[in-house]
């Protein structure tokens, strides 16, 4: 059998990514509400209790402050802690530890001590779980330097990264969309990385440039799937990584295409593609340009808990077509 | 408020409070509305099943006693902050399931407009700020309602629900002493169901009873058993009485337990079955209730058979009235982001 065909979805690929990590060091280990024999609010921790025991695979007190401070501090002194908070709404709870003490540990300190944690956050809407539970948040912790912030929208890079992220010297917050977790893909077993800060060219197009993160990433591909019959040729690019942000993978793309739009669940303003806007703006890719950048991202709203209207509030794929349809065809 | 013993031979023996502070009339109500919340509930959970409920959901089903109790020595303008498992507030507050149903329904005529569901089920009509999506998120808002009790001269009082798993929250350690130093008009209710979601208290939190947290802030801390309507009224009556005079706020911790799954996604790994049926067995708080009622000769089986139906009709009817409901306009998505400025 081909290693390579082996299907594992979203969060097993994440499961097993921990997994190895946790056999092949003893420092690594498992931090969280309920992630022991209930296996974790959406079943990525699963049964690993059961394989590293309660030790390895900490349930800790609603606690998320505290939590995140003790996972800071294990981090500065030799353990290698992987934090799962239950939705990543909560990392709010918990912003003094990640904004204030890891993400800046290293740099206040001169670089005397290294912060080597790895927080994951479920994210996103379409569960029905209302405004305090559907929130994406990346952009929030993106605005922070000392923390890596990372979105992988595969199952195959949701391993990879992970493990990239275990194995780095600082902070990577991981939001992972709630509704990727059944989504299956080709995952390789044993080691490997993928890497923190390299975006991914998904699909190769002439027309325009689509820069999608996390499950955009798949709307955005079947609406390059559709605009294909009309004779529109999108290129994707998965950004994959919000900070720090890889600016070479999307002004070479700009400069192929000449149009650039932004596709992502967060509200729109202020979010990821507002970033993405900006430095293509500034870049020399600006020159190239044909038609003015266009962002599609989430409505100024918390997400309600109505499913039509929770829908309504994140771009879904008829809309990717109609604004990459209309900047194609100089429609504005 | 009616204070008249309804038991003549009562008087002389050691009635428990209920059945000497409530009358026969205020003791059936809250029958019914003990049958309300389960039944509520319990079609809650079918509308769920058959997917005409989207979201989640978080049941109280074995709770009854504990909202009922709490709520019973309130007044309709007191107030209270709930939780995630919230339903039982809101219908012990007041609230009527028919506006609850088309809430989870996704309907204009909900109590959010659709737009909260059941984790953010309110009536601040009625005076429910909120159930909550966070844990312990409605702990301080509930000590700043206090403050405005008591600030504008209100004579409100404020209950603030939360579950065992909420103690461990900086904000309960905070709102708690917060309320105590301003000896603030609230009451905070800890529902303690042995479990925050899979991790029991054993394993969450370091003292033995969460009411031993009330000595760090120097009030009183209760224990009742939550199953039994009449002691939880009883320690809420005593605990709302001296918020009302200005002696400050009381934790009381009401022991239950809950019958369904955390959620719509427990696999109920962390107990046994046989602690669940031991529960649902000979320790319901509903049958507990009955049994006393039938007792105190308060009411018989007839008349519990017809308090039932009352209740089940009006369940149906509920539920009617949230399907024929109209879903929010997508145009209105950005209604209620900020305030409607005339
Ligand atoms: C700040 C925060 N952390 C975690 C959660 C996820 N969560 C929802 S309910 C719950 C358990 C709460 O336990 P408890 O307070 O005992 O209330 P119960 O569910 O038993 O009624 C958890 C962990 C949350 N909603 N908010
Ligand atoms: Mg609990």
């Amino acid at each position: 059998m081909d290693a390579m065909l082996r299907e594992l979805s979203y969060a097993q690929a994440i499961q097993e990514a921990m997994a190895i990590a946790m056999e092949a060091d003893e420092r690594v280990f498992l931090m969280g509400e309920d992630i022991g024999v209930y296996g974790g609010a959406f079943q990525v921790t699963g049964d690993l209790v059961e394989r590293f025991g309660a030790d390895r695979v900490m349930d800790t007190p609603i606690s998320e402050l505290g939590g995140a401070g003790v996972a800071v501090g294990a981090a500065m002194t030799g353990l290698r802690p992987i934090f799962e908070f239950q939705f990543s709404d909560f990392a709010t709870l918990a912003l003094e530890q990640i904004v204030n003490q890891a993400a800046k540990m290293r740099f206040m300190l001169g670089g005397e001590v290294s912060v080597p944690l790895v927080m994951r956050f479920p994210a996103g809407s379409g569960t029905g779980a209302a405004a305090q539970h559907s929130q994406s948040l990346e952009a929030w912790l993106g605005h922070v330097p000392g923390l890596k912030v990372i979105q992988p929208a595969t199952p195959y890079d949701a391993k990879g990264m992970l493990l990239a992220a275990i194995a780095d010297p600082d902070p990577v917050m991981i939001f992972e969309h709630k509704l990727l977790y059944k989504m299956k893909g080709p995952v390789p077993e044993g080691y490997y990385t993928v890497p923190i800060g390299k975006a991914d060219i998904r699909r190769e197009g002439r027309d325009l440039t689509v820069v999608a993160t996390s499950i955009m990433v798949h709307k955005a591909l079947e609406a390059a799937q559709a605009l294909e019959a009309e004779g529109i040729d999108i290129e994707v690019v998965d950004l994959r990584t919000v900070r720090p942000m890889d600016k070479r993978t999307i002004i070479d793309s700009v400069k192929k295409t000449s149009r650039l739009l932004c596709v992502y669940e967060a509200v729109k303003t202020l979010g990821v593609g507002a970033e993405v806007s900006a430095m293509i703006a500034e870049s020399e890719a600006f020159d190239f340009l044909d038609a003015p950048i266009v962002r599609l991202g989430g409505a100024e709203t918390p997400i309600p808990y109505n499913p039509e209207l929770e829908k309504a509030t994140v771009p879904q794929v008829p809309d990717i077509v109609a604004a990459a349809r209309d900047l194609v065809k100089g429609v504005r | 408020m009616a204070r008249k013993a309804v038991m003549e031979k009562a008087v002389s023996t050691n009635l428990p409070f209920a059945y000497r502070h409530y009358d026969a009339g205020q003791l059936k109500e809250v029958l019914r509305k003990m049958y309300l919340i389960r039944r509520f509930e319990e079609g809650a959970e079918d509308c769920y099943m058959r997917g005409l409920i989207h979201g989640t959901m978080h049941l109280s089903i074995g709770q009854e006693a504990s909202a009922m109790g709490i709520c019973m020595p309130l007044a309709e303008d007191d107030q209270i902050t709930s939780t995630h498992r919230g339903h039982g507030h809101c219908i012990a507050k007041g609230a009527e399931v028919g506006k609850m149903f088309a809430e989870f329904f996704g309907k204009t005529t909900g109590y959010c407009k659709g737009r909260g569901g059941s984790m953010h089920i309110a009536d601040v009509a009625k005076g429910n700020l909120g159930a909550n999506g966070i844990v312990a998120g409605g702990i301080p808002i509930a000590v700043g309602a206090a403050l405005s009790a008591k600030r504008l001269k209100t004579g409100k009082v404020v209950v603030s629900f939360f579950g065992d798993g909420a103690n461990n929250e900086g904000a309960f350690h905070e709102a708690l002493n917060m309320a105590s130093i301003w000896k603030l008009p609230v009451v905070f209710v800890c529902e303690n169901n042995g479990y925050g979601m899979s991790t029991s208290t054993d394993r969450s939190t370091a003292v033995r009873n969460i009411a031993d947290r009330a000595a760090a802030y120097a009030m009183p801390g209760i224990i009742v058993n939550g199953n039994i309507f009449s002691d939880v009224a009883e320690a809420s009556h005593a605990a709302v009485e001296r918020a009302r005079a200005g002696e400050g706020p009381t934790l009381i911790e009401s022991k239950t337990y809950r019958y369904r799954g955390h959620s719509k996604s427990d696999r109920n790994r962390y107990r046994t079955k046989e602690e669940i049926e031991d529960w649902m067995s000979n320790r319901d708080p509903i049958a507990l209730f009955e049994a006393e009622l039938k007792e105190f000769g308060i009411i018989d089986g007839e008349g519990i058979e017809a308090v039932r139906e009352v209740v089940r009709q009006e369940i149906a009817e509920a539920i009617e009235f949230a399907k024929a409901s109209p879903s929010p306009d997508i145009r209105d998505l950005q209604d209620y982001v900020y305030t409607e400025l005339a």
